[in-house]
């Protein structure tokens, strides 16, 4: 059985590394691994997605609307955004940050109210937490993406060595405290 | 070695493996990384080439030489290259030559939706076409051997999906192989009139040839399931038609998409009571199909606009999609912006405030047309802004010589725009030419180009002077303005629209994102200064919102630009 994982949030917050991260962990615990980017124009500051697949055969490099089992999101409105792409029973991780884009620096529209609540009324599984105060609490505010994927281990059945070493092998090594520190942040904070 | 890997690194690793010497590319969404991979194999010369054209000429002299040649673009890119195209499938290869074309089916990042397969037909040469990255590797290796048996060029066609999505590589080591001898052949490479006569047919019985190949080579396989429906298909779309049917349905995977076969297709077409067609873009096998007699479903209820996906094709085809939760809420867009930071800002907002016509150009600041600045008039392809201010002007005359202005970036402009500065200099229109030198091809991601002085490996390179250029050109009035000062950038543009001559504004800066730029600490609000005017909401930076009447910075986007200060009259802006 394939499962679902997509990564979504604005252009430049790092959303590369985090499926770097997925598909080296997922590969080296022996699964097909499909992981799908867009890189050029949108990535200037707009919506981006990443889509992270695996299981013993995948096929299509997609995740289509309701398919998701996790939407990892490192913005809340994003979340919202690809809201539709999650299964019936599936799980967002979501970094509570709020990021205008430009309809609302411009005036032409506002920022959604409530959008955790909203989610969880739609009927899925909301895991929120302030991703970029544990990243700064943990040396920069670039590592919300790996307090992101230390919040998503918490739902995977695998020993954390395997995601330390993942993020190892992902990481220069300057980083690779840093990073260990944002990764448990992200999965032991309440 | 199992790996995960790009579409284009995998490319560039059977580039690699199959002893390929020579890449010459032009970078363009989603070809980009091929040759950045290349790059980082020393057995391989690459380099970025000012644009398509050039670069196959390149690719076609290092076959001609009788080494393995490779050139890459996007699929706009290959109409640049149609001409060298379209003759060295007459003449044929002496190494082999692959050329790979990446198409972008719901145009992600391009400007329309071409369905490159046309131009294979059209200059009958094979294409083939992976459906993931172990086949971008595979494919790429067998290209130059189909290549030299055949003695053609090989289009490989990848698309956005293929070609940015990561899947399982094996990769192997690579096979030296040794240059053919150069041998002076007058009838075979020198195409005027009385040879290419003469190659024409070679051309023709080549295709028989392939067209025979194609009926039994392992790019083309037949997947038998339940045979109550048949799927001919190709590239990503494949991978769409198996996550949908599985073995519910027998699969007819074309990986060579031309020249198309027709024994097997007619084959498969009888073992099956149903043929559906699933294909992205342009109605290719389909139409193929049906010349030769067969009833197929395919466009008639397949788009040819936009992307495929899983669901799509199951709901098109009568297949139950999962249901998934929805909110009731009106969404705000997040199109892409131009960087907190970006050089382009300052010039564009200078334009909007006198009220230009801007003729566009391809690059990071196509950007400049979206809210709130909306400073662009027409972007139609690379070099285009140039060339069309000519016309504008010659058409309108001191109606529009002015207010008008081309903006075009310091890459596009060596890719194309010399060609245009040249017939303004040549044919003299009052026109005004805005070089946006941001020192880099930004949009793609940072390669360097022949105004860096810099080559693809980032080492020091020939640089090429872009006033001397234009003086060289006959430009009398060059002038270079720093987009971050806004008062310079307004005098030089009035100055420059009224004098009765063409003119070369150079805005030079470059672009925020390049590592070696040093940043200046954020702008800081003083909160009992502002009091909520927005002015400075008018340059659309990303880093600059509104919150309970006052202006807040975002100090992780904000690199202390300080074109937003100019614009505040009340310091609030620090």
């Amino acid at each position: 059985m394939t499962k679902n994982i997509m990564i979504v949030g604005v252009g430049g917050q790092g959303s590369l590394l985090a499926s770097k991260l997925l598909g080296h962990l997922l590969l080296s615990e022996g699964y097909d691994v499909k992981v799908s980017e867009v890189h050029g124009m949108s990535q200037r500051g707009g919506s981006v997605v990443t889509y992270v697949r695996f299981g013993e055969k995948v096929y299509s490099p997609i995740i289509d609307k309701g398919e998701a089992d996790f939407i990892v999101s490192f913005e809340k409105l994003e979340a919202a955004r690809y809201l539709e792409y999650l299964k019936k029973d599936g799980r967002i991780v979501v970094n509570t940050q709020e990021i205008d884009p430009m309809p609302v620096i411009t005036g032409a529209a506002q920022y959604p109210e409530n959008l955790i609540e909203k989610l969880k009324a739609a009927g899925a599984q909301v895991d929120a937490m302030d991703c970029l105060s544990l990243a700064e609490e943990a040396g920069s505010s670039k590592a919300v993406n790996i307090v992101l994927m230390g919040r998503l281990s918490k739902y995977f059945d695998l020993p954390v060595e395997k995601w330390q070493k993942a993020i190892d092998e992902c990481v220069p090594p300057k980083f690779a405290r840093l990073n260990h520190k944002a990764f448990l942040l992200g999965r032991e904070s309440e | 070695m199992k790996q995960l890997m790009l579409g284009n690194q995998a490319l560039a690793r059977g580039l690699y493996e199959a002893g390929c010497s020579v890449v010459s590319s032009y970078p363009g969404t989603p070809s980009t990384e091929v040759t950045e991979e290349a790059a980082k194999y020393d057995e391989i010369y690459c380099e970025w080439a000012p644009n398509e054209k050039v670069a196959m000429e390149v690719a076609f002299g290092a076959s001609l030489a009788g080494k393995r040649s490779f050139c890459g673009m996007k699929h706009v890119g290959l109409n640049v290259a149609a001409d060298p195209l379209f003759t060295c499938a007459y003449t044929g290869v002496n190494g082999g030559m692959v050329i790979c074309v990446a198409d972008d089916p719901g145009m992600h990042s391009s400007q329309n939706e071409q369905d490159s397969r046309h131009y294979a037909i059209a200059s009958k040469v094979p294409m083939l076409e992976p459906a993931d990255s172990a086949e971008a590797c595979e494919f790429a290796k067998k290209a130059f051997d189909l290549s030299e048996e055949f003695d053609t060029p090989v289009i490989i066609k990848m698309c956005t999906r293929v070609a940015h999505s990561q899947s399982v590589v094996e990769t192997s080591p690579r096979v030296e192989i040794p240059a053919k001898p150069y041998e002076k052949n007058i009838a075979k490479y020198v195409m005027m009139p009385g040879n290419a006569i003469r190659r024409h047919p070679f051309v023709e019985e080549r295709t028989r040839k392939l067209i025979t190949y194609a009926e039994n080579c392992d790019f083309n396989r037949v997947e038998m399931g339940d045979t109550k429906l048949g799927i001919i298909t190709c590239s990503t779309s494949y991978q769409y038609a198996k996550e949908v049917f599985g073995d519910k349905a027998s699969i007819l995977k074309l990986g060579m998409v031309n020249p198309l076969p027709e024994k097997l297709i007619l084959d498969f077409a009888s073992k099956v009571e149903k043929l559906v067609i699933i294909e992205e873009l342009d109605p290719v096998i389909e139409n193929h199909c049906k010349q030769l007699g067969l009833v197929v479903t395919g466009k008639d209820v397949l788009p040819i606009e936009g992307e495929f996906s899983q669901n799509l094709i199951a709901e098109k085809l009568g297949v139950e999609v999962p249901a998934s939760c929805s909110l009731d809420e009106t969404m705000p867009g997040r199109p892409p912006v131009m960087c907190a930071g970006c050089p382009h800002r300052g010039l564009f907002f200078t334009l909007k405030q006198n009220k230009c016509n801007v003729l566009g150009d391809i690059g990071c600041y196509t950007l400049g047309a979206v809210a709130p600045l909306n400073a662009m008039d027409m972007t139609l392809c690379m070099g285009a802004s140039i060339s069309s201010i000519h016309g504008f002007n010659k058409a309108l005359g001191q109606e529009s010589e002015g207010k008008t202005v081309a903006v075009i970036g310091d890459s596009t402009f060596m890719h194309s725009g010399m060609t245009g500065l040249a017939n303004i200099a040549y044919n003299q229109s009052n026109s005004t030419v805005i070089i946006l030198d941001n020192s880099i091809t930004g949009m793609t991601g940072h390669q360097q180009n022949p105004t860096t002085g810099y080559n693809i490996k980032g080492d020091p390179a020939g640089k090429i002077d872009l006033e001397a250029l234009c003086r060289a050109m006959g430009f009398e009035r060059v002038r270079v303005i720093d987009p971050y000062n806004l008062a310079e950038c307004d005098k030089v543009l009035k100055e420059e629209l009224a004098v009765e001559a063409p003119s070369v504004i150079i805005s030079r800066r470059p672009c925020a994102l390049l590592k070696y730029v040093k940043h200046e600490a954020p702008v800081k609000v003083c909160e009992g200064n502002c009091i909520g005017c927005k002015s400075c909401m008018r340059l659309g930076c990303p880093a600059i919102s509104m919150k309970n009447g006052k202006a807040v910075i975002d100090t992780t986007l904000c690199v202390g630009c300080g074109v937003c200060k100019q614009l505040c009259k009340f310091d609030a802006l620090q």
